[in-house]
Order: structure tokens, then sequence, then C-alpha cells
């Protein structure tokens, strides 16, 4: 476990001190002239209108949790894919019917309309 | 029979190797990131009958250095109406995940070091390519952050678009290699390259090629790349989740790109192409590898030139309605000869 562990997070440790020693490097060396109008959000070089924080289009939920349901099921399969050759017939089948249930969502959700963008 | 190195037969051993392994390949991946945005510039100059960067040593060499120097002397600015944590931490979360992912790609066959077998392999993972898929996963979380930390229109559009976008590429490519494991029977790369090490024909592209071509195609769209660069279409978002970034936060998030870009590569060389393995013979495992992840990344890089940006609701459309029916179909397909074969 420590074997095949220890070197990533030496790994992460030397990407984590990669990124934050190259931008505190970059603050104490970089120029600062701060001003106002720098500072403020761009928006095309007009003044900035209304706050960020606003409502955006609901289907971004959607595709998110989309994403969610069938990304589980995917998981599912990885460890089948893997002893696959070993389960057969057995587990071709068995797959078979849990993606012809996943595929019944699939067609439900695209004829819902979840899967077009206009 | 000779053993295999660990952390309990000779600790100083093992941490000194992994270190060494750790410092090469780190160095490598940084050497090809800041290299590769010369070649992208070059390439695509002369693509478009342009010469690219020329002023900088000879035919521009030296630009990679410029950039980078230059970057590091900007101003660093952070906009009074962003979240000032999330929007520092936004740039490192992207380019952690980039760099980490690495790790897992075998670069040559094992050798013998005072007496212990040591693989050619940061760490050989038994799930590695769970292992990638996860980090894959973890890059959208700093795009979502720096687009909504901005508090920026144009940041906040890019991330939220992105984060769609790559989940749902994210998915369709889970699809798409489980047929390769269906085929090798173990998540671990060190031994899905042993499997394709016979000879060329032994190579997952030649069983799979389906798989290998929309690998590919979720790959470019996983990073963010033309065609599917979305989430920074110039034309219409500025700059994207990146709009708001200066200095060297920007430049993380440019050598983001282009690990990102050198991962795909390697992942997508190892799975289907052999990784390490052959063409040359095993000594020159390294020179394989290398040969390989250039070659996609030049594909890359001319489908940049080549292509023009999709529209975004055809981009979705292609991952929900193409791309993730054909996954599924190949799966299929792949098990019945599989199957039927037994």
């Amino acid at each position: 476990m420590l074997d095949s562990y220890l070197p990533i997070i030496t790994l992460i440790v030397v990407a984590l001190g990669f990124a934050t020693g190259s931008i505190i490097f970059s603050r104490l060396v970089g120029q600062k002239k701060p001003s106002e109008v720098k500072l403020a959000p761009y928006e095309c070089g007009m003044p900035p209108v209304g706050s960020a924080r606003e409502r955006f289009s609901v289907k971004f939920y959607i595709i998110a949790m989309l994403f969610i349901v069938f990304d589980i099921e995917v998981v599912f399969m990885y460890p089948w894919a893997v002893m696959f050759k070993r389960l057969g017939m057995f587990g071709f089948v068995e797959m078979g019917v849990f993606i012809l249930i996943l595929l019944v969502g699939y067609v439900y959700v695209w004829k819902k309309g979840a899967l077009e963008w206009e | 029979m000779t053993e295999m190195l660990s952390m309990s037969n000779n600790a100083p051993l093992f941490v000194g190797m992994m270190l060494l392994k750790l410092a090469v390949v780190f160095g490598v991946t940084m050497g090809i990131v800041a290299y590769a945005t010369w070649v992208e510039r070059k390439v695509i100059g002369h693509m478009q009958t342009r010469l690219g960067p020329m002023r900088t040593g000879w035919h521009g060499l030296l630009q990679p250095i410029a950039d980078g120097l230059k970057l590091f002397f900007k101003e660093d600015i952070i906009p009074t109406q962003a979240s000032k944590v999330p929007f520092l931490l936004a740039p490192m979360m992207i380019l952690i995940p980039a760099l980490i992912t690495i790790a897992v790609v075998p670069f040559g066959p094992d050798v013998t070091v005072k007496g212990f077998l040591v693989p050619l392999q940061i760490t050989d993972l038994n799930i590695g390519v769970l292992y990638i898929l996860a980090m894959a996963g973890l890059g959208v979380y700093g795009i979502v952050l720096a687009g909504w930390s901005s508090n920026s229109k144009y940041a906040l559009l890019g991330g939220v678009r992105a984060s769609a976008q790559m989940i749902s590429y994210e998915l369709a490519a889970g699809i798409t290699i489980i047929a390769v494991f269906m085929l090798s029977e173990t998540l671990s790369l060190r031994e899905i390259v042993a499997l394709q090490s016979g000879s060329v024909i032994d190579w997952y592209v030649f069983k799979q090629p389906l798989a290998f071509g929309l690998f590919l195609i979720t790959g470019l769209a996983e990073i963010n790349r033309t065609p599917f660069d979305m989430p920074e279409a110039e034309s219409e978002l500025v700059s994207g989740f990146c709009t708001e970034y200066s200095s060297m936060k920007y430049a993380l998030f440019f050598m983001a790109e282009y690990a990102n870009m050198i991962v795909i590569a390697a992942i997508a060389a190892t799975l289907f192409l052999g990784g390490w393995s052959g063409p040359l013979p095993e000594s020159l495992g390294v020179v394989n590898l290398l040969g390989k992840v250039f070659a996609i990344m030049f594909f890359f890089i001319w489908l940049r030139a080549t292509l023009p940006r999709v529209r975004y609701d055809q981009l979705m459309q292609l991952g929900w309605k193409v791309l993730i029916p054909l996954a599924l179909a190949n799966l299929a397909v792949t098990g019945l000869v599989v199957v039927l074969q037994q």
C-alpha cells in the first residue's frame, strides 16, 4: 500500500510546491500598480453591469445530475470488465440486462428532451 | 529470480529510486510542456504559411523561456470582487491533477539496480486507470472554482460550460476504455503494456480501433482543445474561466492545458499503441513512448489548425447522442466477440 502510494503523495507535494512557489515568486518580483479600474472585472472595457453571481441555465444542472447517475453505472462496469473473461456468457448476459435498464433511462432522458440545447 | 524493490527489502534505495524517477519524469514533463507551446506555434504558423516565433534564439527556440520570464514579471491582479481564497486555489487545483496523473504511465521495461528489480514507472497502481479517471475528474473542480470565484460574467459562463462539457465527455471516455479492460483483465498500466508487447499486431488499437478513435475525441474534449475549446471561445467569452487571471496564475492554467495534452497522449499511447514496447527494441522504451506521445500531440495541434470550433449545442449532442451510444455498442460487440471466442 505504502509502496504504491508514497510516490503519488511525494508527487503531489512536488506539484503543490511548484505551483505555490511560482505564484509566490511572481508576486514578489512582479510589478504592482493597482488601480480601481484595473481591479474591476473585465467586461470589454465598459463599466461592469450588475453582479456576475446571477442565475444561469438550469440545463447545466440537468447535465450534472445525468452525469452522476450514468457515471455511477459506468463505475459498476469496471470490476465487471476486469473479470469478464472469467465470467463468460453468464457475465455477458447479466451485464446485458444491466445495460438494458440503463438504456431505458437513457431513452427516457432523450425523449424528454433533456439532451437538447436550443 | 530478482526481487522487486520495495519499502520492506531496501527502504533507502526505494526512496532514492523513487525520487530519481520522480525528478526525471517531472523535469521531462515540464520540458515538454514548455516546448509544446513553441512547437504548437511553429506548426500552426507553418500550416498557415507564416513562420511562427523567429526572434528569440534560432527559429524562436528560446520563446518558451522568454514567455515564462515575462509572465513571472507581470502584475498579479486579483479583482476586488473576486473571492480571494478560491481565486488563488483554482489554478493550483487544475495544475496538480494534471501533473500527478503522469505517475502511473510506464516508460520502460524493468531495470535491475543493486540486485533489485525496479519498474520504470513512478508507481504501478493496480487500479491505475481508475486513478487516471479520478484525477481527470478532479480537474473539473479547478475550472468551476476559477469561473465562479472570478465574479466575472465571462469567467462564470466559461467555467459552467467547461464543467458540463468535461463531465459529459468523461462519461463517454469512461465507457470507451472499458472495452480495453475486457481484453486486458487488469487496470494496471504496466500489465496492459506487457500484454501488448509481443509485436505491433498485439496493440489494442487493432482490436479496438473504434475505442481508440472515441478515446482521442473524448480526450480532446476533456482537455478543452480545439475543436472543443468552448470554455475559452475567444470570440464570445474573451478567455473563458481564466479571463480575470494574469501573471503566473494564468501561466499555471496554460501549463495545465499542455500537461493534460501530454497525459491524454501518454494514456492513449499506453492503452492502445503498446506504450513503451515496440516498434523499437525494449532498451529504447523511452524513445518508443515519447515518439508515440509526440505523434499524438502533433495530431492534436494539426486538428487545431484544421477544424473550426463546434457550436456548444452540437458539442453536447455529439457527446450524449453519438459518442455514448457508440461506446456502448462497441462494448456490446467486444463482449459478444470475446464470449463467442471462448
